[in-house]
């Protein structure tokens, strides 16, 4: 089990202060100006070397990202967007960030923003999180005023400035081209790539977006080294990583853990286990709405990580785990996810728009059986004529949770549709 | 996203008071020169606050005089965001998320109750125009489900006494904590702290002495 000691969120219950002196006495802003002083090429390497992969649900590696970024800074400046539009379905750890950790963020968005050669960060936290907002924004300001940021950040001589964007709900502005469209003040709609941020970002310039919490561990892994972060979890898919337990589960909870801990651990030794014990477990989605479901037997075995859970086709996706016990109506329950990407598709590319719509339609005749059993397939091969067809990856979020329903849940999908039919025919005859 | 509805009767004129002007000029310097169509989000918001928590088409309007844009993708902006509410809504704006995990832990009870209490609809506004119920998907405090949002507040890990009870209170003219309802402080266990123990919560991780004190919990 992972030791406090290597905890990064030391404070992310909120249980201490969440301003300037309690961050300083949780050792954030220490030493920053020597870390600032590796400069540009090694805050980057140090971060490759530390293997740590986006945290906001795609997992790419962040040092890789940051390394598309001009060499040289042109006329054009060069922007950090920090994405705190959290709104995936069983997500909330950027959220515990921005309300109790808020200077690891803003001494992380300082060295991020050295490493990919920017002087301003743009942190789009969604419009529901005001009281999250106004933390941040105390903090941002407690830092001005030490002079950790602004013209002078820490003495360094590098000018750093950080400013707060509250969105207005749209889940959509979570996929990062949409968020720098809605940044520079239009409809959040993403899109097309190329060119990339990286090239082409925020106002025409080169902007590299990254999650919350992948920023804020920026400073520790600079602090203690590569190696430290690296040396956790296994190759690929190493570090600390805040995990959201949600659902079925006795004790609901938000906690750090080591990358690759055994999913049934993270329930049992966190969240006080499964409601009604291990064995009413009916289905887990590992990593928030956007990733197929499991069932029991693979939850029974499967380590929470990028790699274990892309082999086992579902995805680590933000680590959110919703846990459903067997009382629950599976098909309802992704029926509800149907809806979910229906209400946020947003219109722009036909397959997702119509898609949308048309599985969760289908899915609601799925939850009462009111289908034929041939239409199992049709709704299989619709997923498949949206997924990979849109601009960007609501439109494969919109079909993985019913792909993963149909590949491991279709006896159930079969009997409901099967008892409809008999009860139909008994009523006739 | 929000659509218009057909009747809302309109004021003739919206402007920004003085406070909020100035308000509107800091917001606009967060973004570079020329860019000051980044802040019609956050302007739109300063005036739906200002304006008892909606946005009339006058408001929108003086907005894109503001910012010097074309009205309509101030519309354009105003109709795509949920959170822009184009026709009146209740003094108490309450928002329920029915998304999964919520709804795994009894979103159902959160939204009868609060229909049978307040007697409205989903999407409507009670009589004496003190709430407004609406339904909302997924706000990002999925540990704490099930929960609601009214105002600018969460509530938190709520079931239909806890709802009840807020609601009382609202009608009542008080302000009930936000925040979870269950005695617990934020996201930990509700049963105890499973991490953070070896060091108080809230504590320096990073040990081999150093200059500066332990943790402050």
């Amino acid at each position: 089990m992972l030791r406090d000691q290597d905890r990064i969120f030391t404070n992310i219950y909120g249980f201490a202060d969440a301003g300037l002196k309690g961050a300083r006495a949780r050792g954030d802003w220490d030493g920053t100006k020597a870390l600032i002083a590796k400069g540009r090429e090694q805050i980057v390497e140090e971060v490759k070397a530390s293997e740590l992969r986006g945290r906001g649900g795609a997992g790419f590696s962040t040092g890789m990202k940051w390394s598309f970024m001009p060499k040289e800074v042109g006329p054009r400046p060069h922007y950090l967007v920090i994405n705190a539009d959290e709104g995936e379905p069983g997500t909330c750890k950027d959220r515990e960030i921005l309300r109790h950790e808020p200077h690891k963020l803003i001494e992380g968005a300082l060295l991020s923003a050295v490493g990919i050669g920017a002087h301003a960060a743009y942190c789009y936290v969604r419009g529901e999180f005001y009281r999250e907002t106004e933390v941040l924004e105390r903090a941002v300001d407690e830092a001005y005023d030490a002079g950790l940021i602004g013209a002078d950040a820490c003495g360094s001589g590098w000018a750093f400035d950080f400013y707060v964007h509250r969105g207005a709900g749209a889940y959509i502005c979570g996929e990062e081209s949409a968020l720098i469209e809605s940044l520079e003040g239009r409809k959040g709609q993403p899109r097309l790539k190329p060119p990339f941020p990286a090239n082409v970002g925020l106002y025409g310039c080169p902007s590299t977006v990254n999650n919350v919490e992948s920023i804020a561990v920026v400073p520790e892994i600079l602090r203690r080294g590569a190696a430290w972060f690296a040396g956790l979890g296994r190759p690929r898919n190493t570090g600390v990583k805040l995990f959201n337990i949600s659902g079925h589960v006795e004790q609901p909870c938000t906690v750090e853990e080591e990358m690759g801990i055994p999913l049934r651990e993270l329930i049992e030794k966190h969240a006080g286990g499964v409601r009604g014990g291990w064995d009413n477990l009916q289905a887990v989605i590992p990593g928030g709405s956007s990733v197929p479901v499991l069932p029991k037997s693979i939850c029974d075995s499967v380590r929470m990580d990028f790699d274990s859970l892309h082999e086992v086709k579902s995805g680590l996706g933000t680590a959110a785990v919703i846990v459903m016990d067997r009382s629950t109506d599976v098909v309802r329950a992704i029926a509800r996810l149907s809806k979910f990407y229906k209400h946020e598709s947003c219109g722009q590319c036909t397959p997702c728009r119509e898609g949308t719509g048309w599985m969760w339609r289908m899915m609601e005749r799925m939850v009462e059986g009111r289908a034929g059993v041939e239409e199992i397939d049709l709704l299989d091969e619709v997923t498949r004529q949206v997924e990979g067809h849109t601009i960007c990856a609501l439109g494969d979020a919109a079909a993985w949770p019913i792909q993963g329903l149909i590949r491991h849940f279709r006896p159930e999908l079969e009997r409901r549709i099967v008892e409809r039919q008999v009860a139909g025919e008994g009523k006739a005859a | 996203m929000s659509t218009t509805p057909d009747a809302v009767e309109q004021p003739d004129s919206f402007a920004f008071t003085g406070e909020n002007l100035e308000k509107a000029k800091a917001i606009i310097a967060n973004y570079p020169p020329d860019r000051q169509a980044s802040a019609v989000m956050p302007l739109l918001d300063l005036a739906q606050r200002q304006h008892d928590g909606w946005l009339p088409r006058a408001a929108m309007d003086h907005v894109a005089e503001v910012l010097e844009m074309p009205p309509i993708r101030v519309y354009e902006v105003a109709t795509f965001y949920t959170m822009y509410n184009l026709a009146p809504v209740g003094r108490h704006h309450v928002r329920v998320c029915t998304n999964l995990p919520c709804w795994l832990r009894g979103s159902d009870d959160v939204v009868d109750t609060c229909r049978r209490s307040l007697d409205v609809d989903l999407g409507a506004t009670t009589e004496d125009g003190m709430f407004t119920l609406d339904e909302v998907e997924c706000m990002g405090a999925c540990v704490n489900a099930p929960m609601m949002q009214v105002g600018d507040d969460y509530y938190e890990d709520l079931d239909a006494a806890s709802t009840e009870s807020i609601l009382a209170k609202l009608r009542a003219g008080q302000t009930p904590t936000p925040g979870p309802q269950n005695g617990r402080r934020g996201c930990e266990p509700v049963g105890g702290l499973t991490t953070l123990t070896e060091i108080k919560a809230g504590g320096k991780s990073r040990g081999k002495g150093g200059g500066k004190s332990g943790g402050t919990a």
